[in-house]
């Protein structure tokens, strides 16, 4: 088996016994970048020399015998929305063309102390605004078990490159369903930690009170082993959490669900829901139930409101956030013909500078927070977070953890869902309801769906903080599939061409 | 039916600090008509006595020593600037000059 299809813990075991060196295995991973991404666009800039030089210095540290972390050599893409230092980082804008930013993200200098090289900075939505990254001012990725067929959205930059082995592991950001989604339709792993666990400092921000970054791989394990690389307290970010959530990595060895409650919740499953992502989704609750877990149904009535509330917080958020590209600091300027004032340049800068998604939702906040419409839109909005924390707080009274399909259908068309922005949003009822508690949430992958042959994912959320619960319940879900399908869920995916 | 007329989105755009074409405009308008009825749903919130979550994880009061810290050089901060002089950001007139 080739390097690249190996996991990011057996990859970090064969470097730990120099089985394997870091130059080896990053050459590798950039060999299959080169002659996938330019089919797949998974990555908006490559970091070949950035990459290279960081393997290198893991490799001489590691002949002189110093002491490593466990994912030292294992290389990573990074999300186009974490500021990188001397790498441009537009997050999928024209507006951010060409800007290089001078300070790194928390979660860079975590990777970079954890001496992963960087592999380069994944596609997405402009400014995460998306479902299916068709809103990119760089063109969409594409679907690796489809290439006519999206990867999901804002990540799917990081969920077609993990999937496509251009990277084994990749870092992600959710707002409200960015790293879920994607991790879905593409047959991977990826996890929203609860809100504040992981820094936001440098990430470019879209709902402030919704964001969070989290780990994308391809197995239950590496996703441990990445959000414990990048979680903890971090002084630049007045939301973070000041206590440790503990180790995933732990968590993530247990082998047991005996005893433990899985609440289905009725809002999420049934109508509305592709039958083949039901089925799948139905059947790996049976194997959790044969190993002894116990299955509630609860009820959260607020979730149907979910959305509306959602399409409400988010542009509000975002408006105010995407105020900062005003052509001064940093990003395009365009000067407007005739007398130039400050405000004009502004106007202009930022008509040619953002595409047609992110000019929609700026209007919509904007409209959401103006006078006379705030009670009425953001303060209900606000009101029915209340709601849906207080749904969730319930089931959670009678469940560890809750359970639904992370998304109603497979890997929609590319171009299916681009004229109807409403068809779009309805896709994240699943996953926006954990965005807007701050709860972690998981996707796992749990089968292919008959109709199509496409990756099914389930997703489980547990309560704030309780995150190893993921990792306990994912972990054993994942044990339980591969042994009935004799395979890991990668192999399933067809071969791609290489150019 | 929902209050998004082309009026409103050329005020609202002009707010927001964009310019927006007449085919925006009209774009704009049909689109977010159909989105702001869809998300009216939750003013079935609005008189209920409930309070408002603006922060999913409540914390106050966080601060931090106000010790200095090594942060960016002017240069640096200059560096992704459209344009600058002396030291600064450089922008066109504030004001227009009629």
């Amino acid at each position: 088996m080739s390097l690249v299809n190996k996991s990011a813990s057996e990859l970090s075991a064969m470097l730990a016994s120099k089985e394997i060196s870091s130059v080896e295995l990053t050459t590798a991973q950039l060999e299959t970048i080169d002659s996938l991404n330019p089919r797949i666009n998974s990555y908006l800039i490559v970091t070949h020399e950035v990459a290279l030089a960081q393997a290198k210095q893991v490799d001489e540290l590691r002949a002189r015998g110093e002491m490593l972390p466990a994912l030292a050599g294992v290389p990573i893409a990074v999300k186009d929305n974490l500021t990188t230092i001397g790498i441009e980082t537009t997050a999928g804008s024209k507006i951010l063309k060409g800007w290089v930013p001078p300070y790194n993200a928390t979660v860079v200098e975590k990777i970079l102390a954890h001496r992963m090289p960087i592999l380069g900075k994944t596609n997405m939505d402009e400014f995460a605004m998306g479902s299916s990254t068709e809103s990119s001012a760089y063109g969409p990725s594409l679907n690796p078990w489809d290439l006519s067929r999206t990867p999901g959205g804002s990540g799917g930059g990081s969920s077609s490159a993990v999937a496509s082995m251009q990277a084994a592991m990749a870092i992600g950001s959710d707002t409200g369903g960015s790293i879920r989604f994607p991790a879905a339709v593409t047959g991977t792993v990826g996890v929203k930690p609860t809100y504040g666990a992981v820094s936001r400092y440098g990430l470019i921000a879209l709902g402030s009170s919704l964001d969070q970054i989290g780990p994308v791989a391809r197995n239950v394990m590496d996703a441990a082993m990445l959000q414990d690389a990048i979680a903890g307290h971090d002084d630049m970010d007045a939301t973070s959490l000041p206590e440790s959530l503990g180790s995933m990595t732990e968590a993530a060895k247990n082998d047991s669900v005996k005893g433990l409650k899985i609440g289905i919740i009725k809002e999420l499953t049934g109508e509305g829901f592709q039958a083949g992502v039901s089925e799948r989704f139905r059947e790996a609750l049976d194997l959790l139930v044969q190993a002894g877990a116990e299955i509630v149904e609860v009820s959260c009535p607020s979730f149907q409101y979910a959305i509306a509330a959602y399409y409400l917080i988010q542009p509000a958020e975002a408006s105010s956030n995407l105020a900062r590209f005003d052509s001064v600091r940093f990003g395009l300027r365009v000067m407007p013909e005739g007398s130039a004032t400050v405000e004009k340049v502004m106007a202009a800068t930022r008509e040619q500078g953002f595409g047609p998604e992110v000019k929609r939702r700026i209007i919509l906040g904007t409209y959401a927070l103006s006078s006379g419409y705030f009670d009425a839109y953001y303060g209900s909005a606000q009101k029915v977070r209340t709601l849906i924390q207080t749904d969730l707080a319930k089931a959670f009274e009678v469940a560890d953890v809750l359970v639904s399909p992370t998304a109603p259908t497979t890997a929609f068309k590319l171009g299916e869902k681009q004229e109807n922005p409403l068809a779009m949003y309805l896709n994240d009822i699943a996953t926006i309801p954990a965005n807007l508690a701050g709860i972690p949430g998981m996707s796992l992958p749990v089968g292919l769906a008959k109709e199509d042959n496409l990756p099914v994912g389930a997703q489980f959320l547990a309560p704030a903080r309780e995150d190893a619960r993921l990792y306990k319940v994912g972990a054993v879900l994942e044990k339980l599939l591969e042994a009935k399908w004799s395979k890991k869920m990668m192999d399933f995916a067809p071969k791609l061409e290489v150019n | 039916m929902s209050e998004i007329t082309p009026e409103l989105v050329r005020h609202l755009a002009g707010l927001a600090r964009i310019e927006v074409t007449e085919a925006e405009v009209a774009q704009f308008a049909s689109q977010l008509a159909l989105i702001v009825d869809s998300v009216a749903t939750v003013k079935v919130a609005v008189n209920q006595d409930i309070p408002a979550t603006s922060h999913p994880i409540p914390m106050v009061n966080v601060f931090r020593e106000d010790t200095v810290k090594p942060s960016l050089t002017q240069a640096q901060a200059l560096s992704g600037a459209a344009e600058s002089e002396s030291g600064r950001f450089k922008v066109s007139a504030i004001l227009d000059e009629d």
